[in-house]
């Protein structure tokens, strides 16, 4: 049996997205802004699409929804254009995010601070969020921007999204949020929060990859970063990637359907499988409650098992997981958001994520439940963390000093 | 970058069948206890090294024949991945059937090398050579617990990359002799701080005591100091080709001081050294008339030769007199 719980880093493509988005290869193929009939001939379902997207995430037609090439082409857009617009050529100079944002954010903010700008990154509690009120407290008169992620997608924890707006729309702070763990997964309705700038990825809501946009409310100003055939209104050029527009369209109104009845099945799974696991499995705690997190994660940490060789045993029984051990990353830096929630540097080397999706199955459930449990019956037993034969006196090593990251 | 780095590589797909072999099979895992150890008339010593809230943490386990100071068996537990496993089960393999003595003289390189399918193909990726160093510190902190002497006395030298074991001495020779510029050269040329990285620069996987940078920076210094020692040497010689800019031009003035500045200034002028070009073939000596020389027909003619020649046959031929 193969188990996928990896979808906080991407999703299978629904069969029916992949079936709404075939005729547009071969069959109408033609450019959306040429005279002719190829062309006008997308036009239709171009539009249909576009219906869908601001359908899911009730935006009003008075806002823009762009499509981009993914949710880090729309990140970077925001940030390097608020730098453009309200740094380079106004009179701020301050942005503030988090410690726990993508990557996409965080390496374009190291980018900024090179330019100059000054950058505040806000720690996250022990639940791995940033509250309100420190948002608050950090905005300045020369503040240009709050960007804070929707949701976390290591922890899958919401952030308070609703009160962050309210303060920066009370400060006129322009504020973006990085939406890819949220939409599809959780209700997001532009006209209940304040948010200036979302940005979206479908390949996390069983669309393709390589298609995000990024919602801009009321049509603001953002400098465009794609310039050319001004398509998308100008905002961003380049040819309509009628396929993959059409594709996105078709996954989020899926995945946003009835969203909360989905919802409950999501997390009626996760949470037996959570329940199961820190029940069979002794000294084992998970991140964040249940009801402030997005209703398909699990990030767990297992005493005395390090995070790769877990996704190594997992793998063996064809489990995909995820983990932030710094051991199983290219460069070996521990994760951000691991060592930002803390927990004694345990979860920087022992977080293993499990993230579900509406077609994950009971009997997958039942499977992971079981060869994880054996894993970590393998794992433990090699652990010298478990070993009962104390060291020779002066055999003992100390405690690990992590070195600070930022 | 290039083509090959475009998407990288799988991380499990570097390891060796070896390594995967023995991650899915450990063949030395498990424990020694006192009493067992005891009943053969054999000492056990219990080592460890890391700390889970390091990443890994291993515990090796020597039941020692006292009689010749023989591992005549051997046994690990580890926390830590998959190579960190593989690694540590090698190491213990290793050690059984050697003397304390010879068990200290496996480094992480042997480890590694013993995990390779074939000489040739590493057995892990770069960044994860730093898995097999944990298993030679442990088993420098076993012999000196054995042994009743400090771990660090088994090491003759500074080791400033643990992962291939590139010394301090080896480093700033081969910084001098292939005159070295950039971290990136002393990687192509020792494999320094080419697998975990964390000898290049503070902030990385573990914090050390030396740095591939501090040692590039001082040892650059150190360059220039004597090259600069060699010239000052050089200039008191006379050897004009190897004098720094400044000593060159000390050189001209002492010249000009003692051989024509004079006859100048009977004339009412003087004259200034305002650059030196030094282009290979030629030397070339920018001047300045000053006061009468200024305008003289002579300055572009006679007295410019006299210059010249004069600075040609007491410093160097190729030594052209500019006047602007």
């Amino acid at each position: 049996m193969k188990v996928y719980m990896d979808n906080n880093a991407t999703t299978m493509t629904s069969p029916e997205v992949v079936e709404q988005m075939i005729p547009f290869f071969s069959e109408i193929y033609g450019n959306p802004n040429s005279l002719h009939k190829f062309g006008t001939q997308s036009r239709p379902a171009l539009s249909s699409a576009i219906d869908q997207v601001y359908k899911a995430i009730n935006a009003s037609d008075k806002d823009d929804i762009v499509f981009t090439s993914c949710a880090t082409e729309s990140n970077n857009w925001v940030l390097q254009s608020v730098w453009i617009d309200k740094i380079v050529n106004g009179d701020k100079n301050h942005i503030v995010t988090t410690e726990v944002e993508h990557p996409s954010v965080l390496a374009t903010c190291r980018f900024l601070e090179e330019q100059g700008v000054k950058v505040t990154y806000l720690p996250v509690n022990e639940e791995g969020i940033v509250e309100a009120h420190t948002v608050k407290s950090f905005i300045t008169e020369k503040t240009a921007l709050v960007s804070v992620m929707w949701a976390n997608n290591e922890t899958g924890m919401i952030f308070p999204i609703k009160e962050i707006g309210e303060i920066c729309k009370a400060k006129s702070v322009l504020f973006h949020t990085d939406g890819v763990q949220a939409v599809g997964k959780i209700p997001v309705d532009m006209q209940d929060v304040h948010v200036d700038f979302m940005s979206m990825s479908a390949h996390k809501f069983h669309g393709p990859k390589g298609i995000g946009a990024l919602y801009i409310k009321g049509s603001q100003e953002l400098t465009p970063i794609m310039h050319g055939g001004s398509q998308m209104g100008g905002r961003r050029s380049g040819t309509l990637n009628v396929p993959y527009i059409v594709g996105m369209g078709k996954a989020i109104e899926m995945a946003t359907e009835n969203i909360e009845e989905k919802m409950t099945s999501i997390s009626a799974k996760r949470d037996r499988l959570e329940d199961a696991l820190l029940k069979v499995i002794p000294e084992t705690f998970t991140v964040g409650k249940r009801e402030h997190r997005t209703p398909n994660t699990i990030l767990i940490s297992i005493r005395g098992v390090e995070g790769e060789g877990m996704l190594w045993d997992l793998n063996r029984f064809g489990i995909g997981a995820s983990t932030g051990s710094a051991c199983a990353s290219e460069d070996l830096e521990a994760n951000t958001v691991m060592l930002a929630i803390g927990a004694d540097n345990e979860l920087a080397h022992t977080g293993i994520r499990l993230s579900l999706s509406r077609y994950t199955t009971d009997e997958e459930v039942d499977y992971v439940i079981q060869h994880f449990t054996e894993a970590v019956l393998r794992l433990r037993a090699i652990s010298s963390s478990y070993a009962l034969v104390k060291p020779t006196k002066g055999g003992e090593a100390g405690e690990c000093h992590i070195p600070a990251h930022h | 970058m290039a083509k090959n780095d475009l998407i990288g590589e799988s991380l499990w797909d570097a390891y060796s069948d070896k390594v995967t072999r023995l991650m899915n099979n450990p063949q030395h895992q498990g424990e020694i206890s006192e009493e067992e150890a005891a009943e053969r008339g054999n000492k056990l010593i219990v080592a460890d090294f890391g700390a889970e809230s390091c990443g890994d943490a291993v515990r090796l386990y020597w039941e020692i024949d006292p009689k010749d100071d023989k591992i005549v068996n051997s046994k690990f537990r580890s926390f830590g991945c998959g190579t960190a496993i593989a690694s540590s089960d090698v190491m213990t393999e290793l050690c059984i059937g050697k003397t304390v003595q010879e068990a200290v003289k496996i480094t992480n390189i042997d480890v590694e090398f013993a995990l390779r399918d074939n000489p040739e193909t590493p057995a892990v990726p770069p960044q994860k050579m730093h898995c097999s160093v944990m298993a030679y510190d442990v088993i420098k902190k076993a012999a000196g617990l054995y042994l009743g002497v400090d771990s660090e006395s088994f090491e003759e030298e500074i080791i400033v990359c643990e992962c291939a074991r590139v010394s301090l001495k080896t480093l700033k020779e081969v910084i001098k002799l292939n005159d070295l510029k950039s971290i990136e050269q002393i990687t192509d040329y020792t494999k320094a701080g080419g697998f975990c990285k964390s000898c290049i620069k503070p902030g990385g996987h573990e914090e050390r005591e030396w740095y591939l940078v501090d040692i590039l920076r001082d040892t650059r210094r150190e360059m220039d100091e004597e090259k600069m020692k060699a010239a000052a040497e050089a200039g008191t010689s006379g050897d004009f080709a190897t004098m720094t800019l400044v000593q060159k031009i000390k050189a001209i003035d002492a010249v000009i001081d003692e051989n024509v500045r004079q006859f100048l200034i009977m004339d009412g002028g003087n004259m200034e050294v305002i650059d030196i070009k030094d282009g290979g073939d030629y030397i070339d000596v920018y001047i300045r008339y000053i006061g009468a020389c200024n305008g003289c027909a002579s300055s572009t003619t006679g007295t410019l030769f006299a210059i010249e020649s004069t600075l040609k046959e007491k410093l160097s031929d190729k030594i052209r007199v500019l006047p602007i």
